[in-house]
């Protein structure tokens, strides 16, 4: 199998203080730099990470480890300061559910919006409209603005577009603990079956039980570093202890 | 972004400027729709105020200029501009275009920013359909513009027709190119805005929109009457002078010299150069878009 994820050794720092102004560069400047302008810490470092084409990952780690980050940097949201990163074939991320809805549009203009920020042509969007909004089980409220929706049914609406637009690789951060019971396992369905299918996943969840029925494999973070790789069940457990 | 071999390694994050805009057209069309779905959702008069902020603007600039500091041509002011309504109608509705494209397309990456920050994509879009937008809400302008040339008499030959296009078209890039460069500074100092509004206001008056361009090369000389000709939105301005009130007057009046020979090509160079310039400079600032915003 060859491998469908490469990143090589990428590190990257934020800064923790923003300068926002003119005038505050200006000032700091003046004052003789007295200070750091901007004080940076890392968020991933020096991480190595292959996935191979069908394989299931957990991203496993506390709040702040940097599994957001590294998978905003498997989408090419964001670029590493060093190393690289590689992809093969499509990226789709559900990095933020709805991210790119617009709460004055219709559920529809959503769905198309949507489908074309996640790359889908409109040929694409026209095919699968339908097995979205049945997915979706929104029904008569297609028309009707995203903002009277209720959260469960934005989610319901997002994660089905998302799912369809047929990507080879899938990152999911932290959306299946949203929605009521009946929908959760509808879309834990949905990806089990896009893993029988031979999509690659890269999953983040806190949801451990969860995450070790769908994945394989898993990737504990600390702190920006890579502190296991191995099989989900012995990464489940280091985390738990 | 559309056209992604199964079969090859690549670096994500990676775009290829404008060019990817062209291969996303048809997210493009749809970020467009959905800015004048949205700016005019809930407003009574609909697109209709399209129409009545510049009827306003006019209505003000042309008593106050035109009447009150003796712009207009009449009896008993001979030396005014002929027609000198659809004189300055037809240059405010170019800078109207400009100053809507430009602050919104200066706007749009942090506005955007929710998205840019969870989704790759190519983020040019932003700025570029901030102009089609503005480009959109151009149009009934130039109904109105064209309705008043024609009260007046307005009969243009096919050469005044490709002026007008020529002049929306380098008033359009420039306003793309400034857009991208003001875009992308704008997430790193929120400042630019206010940069941007002060430009806009210089800009109506750095042109020959409310007086005739002879007034400026009377007081400037040739050397800095060449700077000021310089401006693509001057040269725009009087492309459309060209187009729209020329052919309402008796055609005695004068137009810049080298118009076409020199200053339309100027005009193009220029604009196309700060394009140039901005997207080089938004290239290298959007890898940290995402984690600045
Ligand atoms: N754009 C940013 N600017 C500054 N710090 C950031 C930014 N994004 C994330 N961080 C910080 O980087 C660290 C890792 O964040 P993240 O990847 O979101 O963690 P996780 O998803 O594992 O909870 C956190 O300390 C977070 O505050
Ligand atoms: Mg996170």
């Amino acid at each position: 199998m060859v491998n469908a994820i490469e990143v090589s050794n990428i590190s990257k720092q934020f800064v923790l203080r923003h300068t926002r102004s003119i005038k505050e560069a200006v000032v700091w400047l003046v004052k003789g730099r007295k200070g750091d302008l901007s004080e940076k810490f890392h968020a991933l470092k020096n991480v190595t990470v292959e996935i191979k084409t069908g394989e299931t990952v957990a991203l496993l780690g506390l709040n702040g480890s940097g599994k957001s980050t590294l998978l905003k940097h498997i989408s090419g949201v964001m670029l590493p300061d060093t190393g690289s990163v590689k992809t093969r074939g499509r990226v789709a991320g559900l990095i933020e559910v709805g991210a790119g809805f617009h709460p004055d549009l219709s559920g529809r203009d959503n769905v198309f919006l949507n489908g074309a920020i996640l790359g889908m042509t409109e040929q694409q969007v026209k095919d699968r409209f339908d097995d979205i909004v049945e997915f979706s089980e929104i029904g008569q409220f297609i028309d009707t603005e995203v903002k009277f929706y209720s959260s469960g049914m934005y989610l319901r609406l997002a994660f089905s577009v998302a799912v369809h637009t047929d990507p080879e690789v899938f990152l999911i951060d932290e959306i299946l603990a949203v929605g009521d019971e009946p929908f959760q396992r509808k879309c834990i369905d949905k990806i089990q079956e896009l893993a029988r299918d031979g999509k690659t996943l890269v999953v983040v969840s806190h949801d451990l039980d969860l995450v070790s029925r769908i994945c394989e494999r898993g990737i504990l973070l600390e702190h920006g570093n890579v502190k296991f790789d191995g099989s989900i069940h012995e990464a489940v457990a280091l985390l738990r202890s | 972004m559309s056209a992604i071999s199964p079969s090859e390694l690549t670096t994500p994050g990676l775009g290829s400027g404008l060019r990817d805009v062209r291969q996303s057209s048809f997210l493009l069309k749809l970020l467009v729709r959905k800015e004048l779905k949205v700016r005019y959702r809930g407003s009574v008069l609909g697109l209709l105020w399209s129409y009545v902020k510049p009827g306003v603007q006019f209505v003000v600039f042309y008593v106050a200029l035109g009447v009150f500091l003796g712009l207009e041509r009449s009896p008993r002011n001979p030396d005014g501009l002929a027609n000198y309504a659809v004189y300055l109608f037809s240059g405010i509705v170019l800078i109207n275009f400009f100053s809507e494209a430009l602050g919104n397309a200066a706007r749009s990456i942090v506005n955007n920013g929710n998205l840019i920050k969870k989704i790759y994509l190519p983020r040019e879009l932003f700025p570029v359909a901030s102009v089609w937008v503005s480009a959109v809400h151009f149009f009934p302008q130039l109904v109105v513009l064209v309705a008043g040339c024609i009260i007046a008499g307005w009969q243009p030959n096919f050469f005044q027709l490709l002026a007008a296009v020529a002049g929306f078209l380098i008033v359009g890039l420039l306003a793309t190119g400034l857009g991208l460069l003001f875009g992308a500074a704008n997430v790193y100092f929120r400042d630019s805005e206010n940069l941007v509004d002060m430009l806009l206001m210089v800009a109506t008056w750095a042109s020959p929109v409310m007086y005739a361009w002879t007034m400026v090369q009377e007081k400037l000389g040739p050397g800095w009457f060449a700077v000021y000709q310089a401006n693509p939105i001057t040269i725009g301005v009087e492309l459309f002078h060209y187009a729209f009130w020329f052919p309402t007057t008796d055609g005695s009046a004068a137009m810049p010299p080298d118009l076409f020979s020199v200053w339309l090509p100027v005009g193009l160079a220029v604009s196309l150069a700060v394009v140039t310039l901005g997207q080089f400079t938004f290239r290298r600032l959007e890898g940290r878009f995402a984690q600045e915003l």
